[in-house]
């Protein structure tokens, strides 16, 4: 029977009677009386010299309150980056400077010039047209091996070539692997590029800067996944604002996929503006704007090669890539190619040598950052690939190669760093045998090649490392900043509860999920539980929503605050019924004393706690209001099976997806509609991906998908309906929930499914000798791979 | 500045516009109803979906001026008239269709419109129609579970 509240019911989502209604309060809804609206110039070019900018002309323009540029940011920082990176000979990364508005240079079409401030949106933007930068223009830098060249030309000067970091992992395992590799019984090597992407997060950013001279308070309202982080970096490093003076709100947030977790130079702006002009500035970016702002997705390119002996047991694993950081670094970029990335190339598989080689480079392209899964999708990708072409040309069904290889033993430590606690990758792949009806493939297959469609089946595997991050762990990886998350609980005098959190919700469903989990912890209905997040002024500090961590890692803050909570209500509960706290049961709401029939209500103890006539005042404080900090030990594990079914039209190279099934084991559910939601979201990244989506770059640096126009986002009609199961469940080991983290298998799971699909359906179709196909697999890239 | 007057979620409502204003400005700026969203800048994301005389319009393609007169409604008027959810609503709330919600009131805009044309379609017609309307966060899955839903067709449990 499945639950109808609590932990494991499928409660519907409080917060979508606002969205359904038209009463969100996302950030651009929001408008402060006096405000004033800046409007970014932003570089044209790729690459260039920076020699002035003349703003006369737009500075007398109607309604112009100021043109700034960037010796008008006097004070102001550069934009920090969060994560450094140690190259294999133990040496830091390069990190370049990041300033607010380009100085000296201007490095990618879209890097900000000079910001118009003026009365209205129309007259920013008017007068941002008459700002005339004089550049000199520069040859781009843009392919990732050629900017490695010993005469290449550098996108930061300063520094001295364009490579951030030459990264070895575990640089110990090299030469190991290299013998393995070197003397394997079979070696399959492949050569991939997984794609820049743009995330497109359907709310474009939007910041309001807001001083009070009455106070000295600045207040930043902005599209965040994490405003305390925001909070931290900006007030720290960029503008020197002390936390207590700094106030950062992200209220209703419209999607973020990680574009929103890093800290904006427009976020910067308008804080710094506002006090500079003392009214409020407003920035909302138009959408053809973000595409060249918002930080990009993945870019790797990448040579993999798995050693396998002659039972198709994998031996070692070597893979090569080239990852694109784009001009600057941003906030964590430096982390994905490289912790969130090699660490998982074990996948669900005993591999016992490994060596993972990252060469991060800069060029004159848009900052590159973590999206949906931020390195796990890339090592998912070519690992899950390369094992599809191994079992090809081994001759070994490709499921039954991946389960001679399933790490079947837990808790497991694989050579690159991390340890599975647990998992059961046969269950999760028994079930994928069983919904996706392998047995009935053959049939289908048959009856797409009657109407001339080549049919094909792509099965793969995935395993992530989710609820970031153990503090200590990332500490010694490189991260400026510790990854536990706050909550605190407040019990009202009448009974009612406020749940405070650091995460932040943009299309989780955590004012439903979380209140479910107090709700079921002390027996109360879901609706006397209120959660509150997105605001620092009245959240603790916490370190936001991304990496699937908010359940993993904010919900274990708030069942430890909530037990903290709990046990102080056994005492007063205790008190009152004039018994020992060790005999104090609660059970649906109500305290009784074990083995009596005695039991006070849940709202008598919350009243005592605020009226405290009849209390024990020398024992204990009055009130009931806990702050739990949670640091989690490890990750969790999140992992699954995923299959895909194509039809390729050898006339046009089209791709139809027709069926789409996940078996995915994120341990204990707490609200299953919301997790099948996070993972068809996931699923439908990934197809996009692996389908459609490509972020293209001309060989001048222009962004060539630059609008909804040329950037192929997935519609409704490009994409079947999905069956999802999560029945598989093996509870995490080391939070107080058991949960994995849901949020971004589906993106990390699907795309070598629908790749190992069409491979598939060309093989089986007299393509032999396609064992590739670079993503997204348009119509015109499959038809050129047939010919 | 011109004059243009029009009735929006059945009260007459009227205010001054630049010629270059667009409908939906108009709306969010002018009338302060923000439930319609602006996600793109070359008409393609449909976040911003109202009804113009019973249509479906992307209000970011018309001038606030060429609706002068009209009849709109917008997400804040789809509600029931006791301010609870109309069966479409509460059919995207009851199958997850939507999570950040910032597609959602184009959406649920777009629905209305397409069974007011078509009361029973199917999931291929759902899909077609929906090609206006850009999700990021749902994958589309549990929007046409909730517009079958709400045409009154079976929609299989999950
Ligand atoms: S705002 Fe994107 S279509 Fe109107
Ligand atoms: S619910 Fe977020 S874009 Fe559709």
């Amino acid at each position: 029977m499945p639950k109808d509240h609590g932990i494991g019911a499928s409660s519907k989502r409080r917060e979508d009677i606002r969205f359904l209604t038209g009463k969100g309060r996302y950030t651009d809804d929001i408008n402060l009386p006096g405000q004033a609206h800046a409007c970014f110039v932003r570089s044209q070019v790729a690459h260039g010299r920076l020699k002035g900018v003349d703003i006369s002309a737009a500075q007398k323009m109607p309604g112009v309150i100021r043109v700034f540029t960037a010796i008008d940011l006097e004070g102001v920082g550069g934009l920090p980056c969060g994560w450094q990176v140690t190259d294999r000979h133990g040496n830091p990364m390069q990190e370049p400077g990041h300033p607010v508005l380009a100085t000296g240079k201007v490095r990618h079409v879209g890097d900000p010039i000079a910001v118009v401030v003026a009365e209205t949106p129309e007259q920013a933007r008017d007068a941002a047209e008459a700002v005339q930068p004089d550049i000199e223009e520069l040859p781009p830098v843009l392919d990732l091996r050629g900017a490695l060249a010993e005469d290449a030309v550098k996108v930061h000067e300063e520094l001295s070539s364009n490579l951030c970091y030459d990264w070895g992992f575990v640089e110990n395992n090299r030469e190991d692997v290299d013998k393995a590799i070197a003397t394997a019984h079979h070696v399959t090597t492949l050569d991939l590029v997984n794609q820049r992407l743009i995330p497109n997060a359907m709310e474009p950013r939007v910041a309001i800067g807001d001083f009070n001279p009455a106070t000295g308070d600045s207040t930043l309202y902005t599209t965040s996944q994490n405003p305390h982080v925001i909070r931290l970096l900006m007030g720290a490093f960029v503008l020197g604002i002390p936390e207590h003076k700094l106030r950062v709100v992200a209220p209703d947030v419209g999607g973020g996929f990680g574009s929103k977790i890093f800290h904006y130079a427009e976020e910067a702006f308008c804080t710094f503006a506002a006090k500079a002009l003392g009214r409020p500035v407003k920035w909302t970016c138009q959408r053809s704007e973000s595409f060249m702002s918002d930080a990009h997705g993945r870019d790797h390119v990448t040579k993999i090669e798995l050693a396998l002996d002659k039972n198709g047991r994998f031996l070692a694993l070597r893979t090569q890539t080239h990852a694109n950081m784009g001009a600057y670094l941003s906030t964590f970029a430096p982390s994905v190619p490289t912790w969130l990335h090699g660490t998982l190339m074990a996948g669900n598989y005993r591999t016992p040598l490994i060596y993972v080689n990252v060469k991060a480079v800069f060029t004159n392209t848009v900052p590159v950052d973590a999206y949906r899964g931020a390195g796990r999708p890339e090592a998912t990708f070519q690992l899950e690939r390369v094992i599809d072409k191994a079992a090809r040309e081994m001759g070994i069904d490709p499921i039954e190669l991946r389960r001679r290889n399933f790490v079947t033993e837990f808790p497991y430590a694989t050579p690159v760093a991390v340890e599975y606690d647990t998992g059961d990758y046969h269950a999760t792949m028994d079930k994928l045998v069983e919904i996706a009806d392998f047995a009935g493939f053959e049939a289908r297959r048959a009856k797409s090649a009657a109407r001339g469609k080549l049919r094909g089946l792509g099965v793969n595997c995935y395993i992530e490392a989710c609820g970031i991050a153990p503090s200590h762990l990332v500490g010694q990886l490189g991260a400026r900043a510790g990854l536990y998350e706050a909550a605190t609980v407040r019990v009202n005098a009448t009974g009612g509860l406020v749940v405070m959190t650091g995460s932040h919700s943009h299309g989780q469903g955590h004012e439903t999920s979380f209140a479910q989990v107090v709700a079921d912890m002390i027996g109360l209905d879901e609706n006397m539980v209120e959660i509150v997040h997105g605001d620092t002024a009245n959240t603790p500090m916490g370190m936001g929503t991304y990496g699937s961590r908010s359940l993993a890692v904010g919900g274990s803050a708030i069942v430890r605050a909530t037990e903290k909570i709990i046990a102080k209500a056994k005492k007063i509960a205790a008190h009152l019924m004039e018994a020992a706290p060790e005999d104090i049961e609660l059970k649906n709401g109500a305290f009784s004393v074990a083995g009596t029939d005695k039991s006070v209500a849940w709202g008598d103890v919350t009243l005592a706690a605020y009226v405290p006539h009849n209390y024990p005042l020398e024992e204990i404080e009055p009130g009931l209001e806990e702050t739990a900090f949670y640091d989690p030990n490890n990750f969790t594990f999140p992992a699954g099976a995923y299959a895909c079914e194509v039809e390729v039209d050898p006339e046009t190279g089209k791709v139809e997806v027709c069926s789409f099934v996940a078996t995915d084991d994120f341990g204990t559910i707490v609200n299953p509609m919301i997790v099948d939601g996070q993972v068809h979201g996931g699923i439908a990244q990934g197809l996009g991906q692996a389908l459609l989506e490509r972020a293209v770059y001309d060989e001048y640096g222009q962004l060539l998908s630059g609008s909804y126009m040329d950037y192929a986002m997935p519609r409704a009609d490009d994409l079947p309906s999905f069956t999802v199961d999560h029945s598989c469940q093996t509870p995490c080991t080391h939070n107080p929930l058991g949960v994995k983290g849901c949020g971004e298998a589906g993106a990390i799971g699907s795309p070598p499914a629908l790749v190992n699909a069409v491979v598939d359906a060309l093989n089986r179709g007299g393509y032999e000798h396609i064992t590739h196909i670079d993503m997204p697999l348009t119509p015109s890239r499959v038809w050129a791979a047939m010919r | 500045m011109t004059e243009v007057s029009m009735t929006v979620n059945g009260k007459a409502v009227s205010g001054q516009v630049e010629g270059r204003t667009l409908l939906v400005q108009f709306l969010r700026e002018t009338l302060g109803l923000t439930g319609t969203h602006v996600g793109c800048d070359t008409s393609q994301c449909g976040t911003c979906v109202i009804h113009v005389n019973g249509k479906a319009v992307k209000s970011c393609t018309i001038f606030a001026q060429e609706a002068d007169g009209a009849q709109i409604t917008t997400i804040e008027g789809m509600a029931n008239p006791d301010g609870s959810l109309s069966p479409i609503q509460k059919a995207f709330q009851d199958y997850h269709g939507l999570q950040c919600g910032f597609c959602t009131p184009g959406m649920v805009m777009s629905a209305a419109a397409l069974l007011a044309e078509n009361p029973t379609p199917t999931e291929a017609e759902i899909r077609a129609y929906l090609s206006g309307n850009l999700c990021r966060c749902t994958g589309y899955h549990n929007i046409v579970r909730a517009i079958l839903a709400a045409s009154g067709q079976g929609v299989a449990a999950e």
